[in-house]
């Protein structure tokens, strides 16, 4: 159901763009479409192998390796090894926030979790090999990994100032 | 980003005239894709030793079905990124997400990944369309951290009722200041790296 609305959604985004860039003449409509296509052309392959390499790499991560770093310190050796933890996890949002769950219900602190779902956010592997490294230059996805590597601390900081939600 | 020549159309009119920006250099083969391809036969390797051919093809075909899936998003994502990059005047990016757009320009690129809807297959193609058309890598990077901390699709659908509404405001909250801090400490950063502009 949310699926089709995302279509929709998004579809219907590439309508309306579509129909703005017709406005401005036949030559910019065509232009665009063809610089679309050369992208996805392009990008198809990439994507491919984040999909297919994704499968695999997840399937040598087991989720217990996961929690086992989540959980048992609970301070910032715990926050530090929480972030780990979130870079490593595989899989889309289900498997992160539910192990992100499993680690609270098991003891882990909220900054230690707020910590991993940060650095899951950022650095999640699969999000980066399947979606940021094909669609953006190289060198903004160090640029933007690297600057980003203080924030799950920062939150983890934040998280422990204010104290238990 | 390589500097695109500033073609802004002044009216809907002679937009014909002034025809199509160049298209981008495309380099399918990088070494971001050498590093993943190398790490991905190495864990091909791995599940083959432990789970025999049977496992190997198990994988391929669930991510095969999976890749067929996604495609028509991808096609859609790169759509609206190239008619984004068409459409948007490049002066009025670069003043309003550019090297020199402030706090302005990271306020307006996080407001802009918060509020995207849709999912990577939205987010990343718009943000490197923007930053053909003029956004620096302060304004990309505020936007691309906004969608993944702050971004209200994934909150809602799985954050929610998997984390619940307690823990959800309070790591909202808590990111909310991140994005800007994440952009403009790339923009600092880039700044001492490239003091003059960035390399071709």
């Amino acid at each position: 159901m949310s699926a089709l609305l995302v279509d929709i959604i998004l579809w219907g985004s590439v309508a309306v763009l579509g129909l703005m860039a017709w406005q401005r003449g036949r030559v910019v409509l065509v232009a665009s479409v063809r610089e679309g296509s050369l992208d996805f052309i392009n990008i198809v392959p990439r994507i491919a192998l984040g999909v297919l390499g994704a499968g695999y790499i997840a399937a040598v991560i087991p989720s217990e390796v996961i929690t086992g770093w989540l959980g048992p310190d609970s301070g910032w050796l715990g926050v530090l090894m929480a972030t780990v933890a979130g870079a490593a996890t595989p899989g889309g949002p289900v498997i992160g926030f539910s192990l992100g769950a499993v680690a609270m219900k098991a003891g882990a602190g909220p900054p230690q979790v707020i910590a991993y779902v940060t650095a899951w956010a950022l650095f999640a592997f699969q999000r980066l090999i399947l979606w940021e490294i094909p669609f953006m230059p190289a060198r903004f996805v160090w640029f933007r990994a690297a600057v980003s590597l203080p924030f799950p601390f920062v939150a983890a900081a934040i998280a422990m100032a204010i104290g238990k939600p | 980003m390589a500097e695109l020549p500033l073609k802004e159309p002044a009216s809907a009119d002679d937009a014909a005239d002034t025809g199509p920006r160049p298209g981008r250099i495309r380099k399918p083969i990088g070494w971001s894709m050498i590093v993943i391809a190398v790490l991905v036969a190495v864990c091909v390797v791995l599940v083959w030793r432990r789970d025999g051919v049977d496992g190997v093809t198990e994988i391929l075909f669930h991510d095969l079905e999976l890749f067929g899936g996604i495609l028509p998003r991808v096609l859609a994502g790169c759509l609206l990124g190239a008619f984004i990059a068409e459409i948007l005047p490049h002066e009025k990016v670069s003043r309003a997400l550019g090297p020199n757009s402030g706090l302005k320009g990271l306020l307006i690129g996080t407001a802009f990944g918060a509020i995207l809807p849709g999912g990577p297959f939205t987010v990343y193609p718009v943000a490197a369309a923007l930053l053909t058309v003029g956004a620096d890598f302060g304004a990309a990077i505020a936007m691309v951290v906004s969608w993944t901390l702050i971004g209200y699709g994934r909150a809602i659908v799985w954050e929610l009722p998997i984390m619940g509404t307690d823990f959800t405001l309070l790591r909202i909250l808590i990111s909310l200041p991140l994005p800007i801090l994440a952009g403009a400490l790339g923009r600092f950063v880039y700044l001492r790296i490239y003091p003059k502009g960035a390399p071709p």
